[in-house]
């Protein structure tokens, strides 16, 4: 008897251990893996899956990065051997989930291969090939959404007023994903400001205008769509447009009732903001 | 010459294999290309790593149907072969592994006082449950963060960078820490082969009548355990432990182990 309840502490002390160990291990391991998730501003493949979706579907083979490092036309014009790919897969280091791929502009841009390369050779899905489909079933890389270019003007030297069109002309869809805009300077009274404006609708995120910026560090840049977005949320309705409008057609008006809304509306717009 | 026959064997099968990875992207070829997680064979034959793609699946995330594919065409194909052959044939953690295990004998740090026994073997397959329920928490593949194997893979075709970090940490791990550490007692992949080759028709087999018990197969096994027969029993290596890499063949020196065909008729 005393034998097989020293057998049963044993066991149970066993159990015990194991459990603890085990939700040890999970939790460290939870842990590091969320961090390493957490590399916000990476840019991906053309067709990638949202960043979230992507880190789940992305089953870190290489495919995407060896198709683009060995695609035709990644031949140097000069010695006729591959140049260095576009896409990298991420090592130690780099800071961005371990074997997953990413491209940086300023080391190489994406050239937006016509037949996309990298795109179908991806077995996962984390490369949505449909996403990059047009009409007529037909691959079509200016659908692809890499990112999106941001012009910092303080450091623009087109801006300063500077004639520079660098950028403008690197950029594949030329006057389409940046426009010039003219502007009178008043400085001089008599020259013009031929000012890089980005649109976002157009606009792949390629990377070949911040590969091309002239200034020691480039005043344009690409980020991942959802570092470079604002969103203006449902409740502004624009009131010149009837699309826009419809939203609004069969709405109730809500009173909000809070603190605030018992007081009449002069008395709380004259009240200084309390810090 | 005999006593290396099939380390030669294995060594040219593992480091062919890198070849063929490291030229499909610095020259383009179409052999096998990818990386374990999931390739591509002939440029047509996709392949996949059964583990990984459980550790996708546990994320959520409905994978593409050619991984799917290249998932079931591996495991058939260690179901036959033996599972964990991929742990000694192809596995380019198993060179680090082994030449850790190599010193160790012969820095002599085998004897009990210097090996550290505190991981028990089957701790592997709870890393490698454990592994599918962070992947399904965290929505990542958990153990492919911080996998040695597809970062030494990956390190030879794309570049190291800090990665090199992690192959040293195993080969230490193994030469001072516990004798077989990594793939004998922790690594999930390794477990997962270990489960799919269970029933494999490739196995050792063990002819007591010729052992001389001179016991060098349990001291170069690295899942000596396997070999409990050793010297008592005419019968086959049938643990799924066993990596089929056919050390313990390279030393008889009384040819009591061979490789051979599992027969599952009873006789």
């Amino acid at each position: 008897m005393a034998n097989s309840g020293n057998n049963r502490r044993k066991f149970m002390a066993t159990t015990l251990q194991s459990v603890g160990l085990t939700a040890l291990g999970g939790l460290l391991w939870s842990g590091y893996s969320d961090e390493v998730k957490a590399s916000p501003l990476v840019l991906r493949p053309p067709g990638a899956l949202p960043e979230e979706d992507f880190l789940k579907a992305c089953i870190k083979c290489g495919l995407c990065a060896e198709a683009c490092q060995n695609r035709e036309s990644n031949i140097d014009r000069d010695t006729g051997k591959a140049r260095p790919g576009t896409l990298q897969m991420a090592k130690g280091g780099d800071h961005r989930m371990i074997g997953t791929p990413f491209f940086i502009p300023t080391d190489v841009p994406c050239y937006m291969c016509e037949d996309i390369p990298c795109v179908p050779v991806c077995p996962s899905g984390a490369l949505d090939m449909p996403s990059l489909l047009n009409e007529k079933e037909e691959l079509e890389i200016n659908k692809a959404r890499m990112g999106l270019a941001v012009v910092h003007k303080e450091s623009c030297i087109a801006f300063w007023g500077i004639q520079c069109d660098a950028c403008y002309r690197a950029c594949p869809l030329l006057d389409e994903a940046i426009t010039l805009e003219y502007q009178k300077n008043e400085r001089t009274g008599k020259h013009a400001f031929l000012l890089p404006i980005v649109h976002s609708d157009v606009c792949t995120g390629c990377g070949l205008c911040e590969k091309a910026c002239v200034t020691e560090k480039p005043a344009i840049f690409v980020l991942p769509i959802e570092h470079s977005t604002g969103r203006a949320g449902s409740h502004y309705v624009k009131g010149w447009d009837i699309k826009d409008q419809e939203r609004v057609k069969d709405a109730e008006e809500i009173k909000t009732k809070n603190v605030r809304s018992e007081k009449e509306a002069a008395d709380y717009l004259n009240v200084e903001v309390e810090y | 010459m005999k006593n290396i026959k099939y380390l030669l064997l294995r060594r040219v099968t593992q480091i062919t294999l890198l070849v063929l990875y490291f030229g499909a992207n610095a020259y383009g070829w179409h052999i096998l290309e990818g990386t374990f997680g999931s390739s591509l064979l002939f440029g047509i034959i996709p392949l996949a790593d059964p583990y990984t793609t459980l550790q996708v699946l546990a994320t959520g995330f409905v994978l593409g149907a050619d991984v799917l594919l290249g998932a079931l065409i591996i495991t058939l194909f260690y179901f036959v072969v033996g599972g964990r052959a991929f742990c000694s044939w192809v596995c380019p953690i198993n060179m680090v592994t082994d030449l850790a295990n190599w010193l160790r004998r012969k820095l002599n740090l085998d004897k009990e006082e210097v090996n550290y026994r505190f991981i028990k073997r089957r701790a592997r397959y709870w890393i490698m449950v454990l592994g599918l329920i962070v992947s399904a928490i965290v929505g990542v593949a958990a153990f492919e963060v911080l996998s040695p194997i597809t970062i030494m893979q990956r390190g030879i075709i794309f570049g190291f960078g800090a990665g090199i970090a992690v192959i040293v940490a195993i080969f230490l791990f193994d030469l001072f820490g516990v004798k077989n550490g990594w793939c004998g007692h922790l690594c999930p992949l390794g477990a997962s082969y270990s489960l799919i080759g269970k029933a494999s028709f490739i196995r050792v087999d063990h002819d007591h009548e010729a052992c001389t018990n001179c016991m060098k197969c349990k001291v170069v096994c690295p899942e000596n355990h396997v070999l409990y027969m050793v010297n008592k029993e005419s019968i086959m290596v049938t643990d799924g432990e066993c990596t089929n890499c056919g050390r313990c063949i390279d030393v008889c020196d009384d040819d009591a182990l061979r490789f051979s065909i599992r027969s599952f008729i009873k006789k």
